[in-house]
């Protein structure tokens, strides 16, 4: 019998080791999987590489992990917020590396390395800063640069509810960059507000079918924060 | 009677109303954080554009009551908004895939320059030491069908904010349509900016004053 479900933090991030990179899902408050990052801290694991679409906002979550010396570079699009001010201070001071990526560029990236896709042209930041170093094409008349795919070893995710084969759903505006993330990394680990059981999703709307999936652990955490 | 009235130009409200009159019935439109988004306050409901915001969201609704906010439901700059029948979410990859692919009629952005070849910087100021914070500006500015901007004519400090060439780092080259300041509308054509509209008592004098940029007059 498949059971992709873990009864524990310290069973659900087994393996995390230093170095390595880490797909953090959500947009603003919502969607994060703020738990297991909060594991992730208590692992003890640093010289990480994050991959999430902002720098993190107050004390918890990625911005705890940050805190806490844990990560060597940021990949981002939008690094500034109201409250990221952790971010600030440590990018400031040169103890954190920052990639900023257009947004979709980046989500491009994560998607093609899920689907297996080494690279692709992009007119997205054609004649900017982001073009630099980049190989440039002329593709049916219009101009395009060279994105990378980019794969982590671990994908933290989100989801609204998951059963033991590790489908999921999401719950509005959370899923966000969580199918995607999902996808693209050698280990995927899923904090779930639900369990159900098999057969109890909808085969019509489920989002992210178990083989992108892991682990999954239970976790009520209730609504995103205001 | 004066034959110089006083320029009245439009404020930040009237600047939305003002975009929002040129949005038609049936175009999907992506907007901006700030001031373009207060745009959808000015589109009346029965005339249907589906409003789209990067984080996935497509079909944004009216802005809720704070008693009766979804903490599940937000735009691309982190608001509450509902969802108006019809609506649907989607991944990142997806919600961008609709946008780079070129489904999105119109985008509105804000800026801190836009050039008379269309070029637009609104990401990164050279003065500003604090990360550069792009988001989804230049996907939206390279996939849109059309993109718009809002912005005001000039500076706090009264430099022209429409100029030969951009000044500050690049979003996109050659993508801006059309601008909607508080002094006027200006399409961005072959020739440079072509002035189709200006706010009461505003005449060519004053915009080429505050402007860096050859202005063209419609006969």
């Amino acid at each position: 019998m498949i059971n992709k479900i873990v009864q524990t933090m310290a069973d659900a991030l087994a393996g995390a080791r230093d170095g390595m990179t880490v797909l953090l899902g959500g947009f603003g408050a919502v969607g994060q999987p703020s738990v297991l990052v909060e594991a992730l801290i208590e692992t003890g694991v640093r010289d990480l590489v994050v991959v999430a679409n902002n720098a993190g906002g107050g004390k918890g979550g990625l911005a705890g992990l940050m805190e806490a010396g844990r990560v060597r570079k940021i990949i981002c699009s939008f690094p500034r917020s109201a409250n990221s001010t952790i971010f600030e201070e440590l990018y400031r001071a040169g103890r954190i590396e920052l990639e900023i990526v257009p947004q979709g560029t980046m989500a491009e990236r994560i998607r093609a390395a899920g689907a297996g896709v080494g690279a692709f042209f992009t007119p997205t930041g054609v004649g900017t800063k982001m073009a630099e170093g980049k190989e440039v094409r002329d593709i049916n008349g219009r101009t395009m640069i060279l994105e990378h795919a980019l794969r982590g070893d671990f994908a933290l995710v989100e989801a609204w509810q998951a059963d033991r084969w590790g489908n999921l759903t999401y719950r509005r505006s959370g899923r966000n960059f969580n199918p995607v993330m999902a996808m693209a990394a050698d280990t995927t680990i899923v904090q779930s507000q639900h369990i159900v059981d098999l057969g109890g999703l909808d085969p019509e709307h489920i989002v992210t079918p178990g083989i992108f999936v892991d682990r999954v652990v239970h976790v009520p955490y209730g609504d995103p924060p205001f | 009677m004066s034959a110089t009235t006083e320029a009245k130009p439009w404020d930040r409200l009237k600047m939305a109303e003002r975009v929002a009159r040129d949005i038609p019935e049936g175009w999907y439109v992506n907007l901006g954080i700030g001031m373009p988004t207060t745009v959808a306050d000015y589109v009346p409901l029965d005339r249907e554009v589906i409003f789209h915001s990067e984080n996935g969201v497509l079909g944004i609704g009216p802005r809720p009551p704070e008693a009766e906010r979804d903490p599940w439901l937000i735009n691309a700059g982190k608001q509450h908004v509902t969802l108006r029948p019809g609506g649907s979410f989607v991944h990142h990859a997806d919600s961008f895939a609709m946008i780079r692919g070129g489904h999105l009629d119109l985008c509105v952005l804000g800026a801190f320059e836009v050039a008379e070849n269309g070029d637009i910087a609104n990401w990164a100021t050279s003065e500003n030491d604090t990360a550069p914070a792009v988001g989804g500006a230049m996907d939206l500015a390279a996939g849109a069908k059309r993109l718009w901007v809002i912005m005001d004519h000039t500076t706090k400090d009264g430099r022209p904010k429409l100029v030969h060439r951009c000044g500050y780092p690049l979003t996109a080259v050659g993508a801006v349509k059309r601008v909607y300041t508080n002094l006027g509308v200006f399409d961005v054509t072959e020739r440079g900016f072509t002035v189709i509209d200006m706010a009461p008592g505003v005449d060519a004098a004053m915009l080429k004053a505050r402007t860096a940029a050859e202005l063209h007059f419609q006969a």
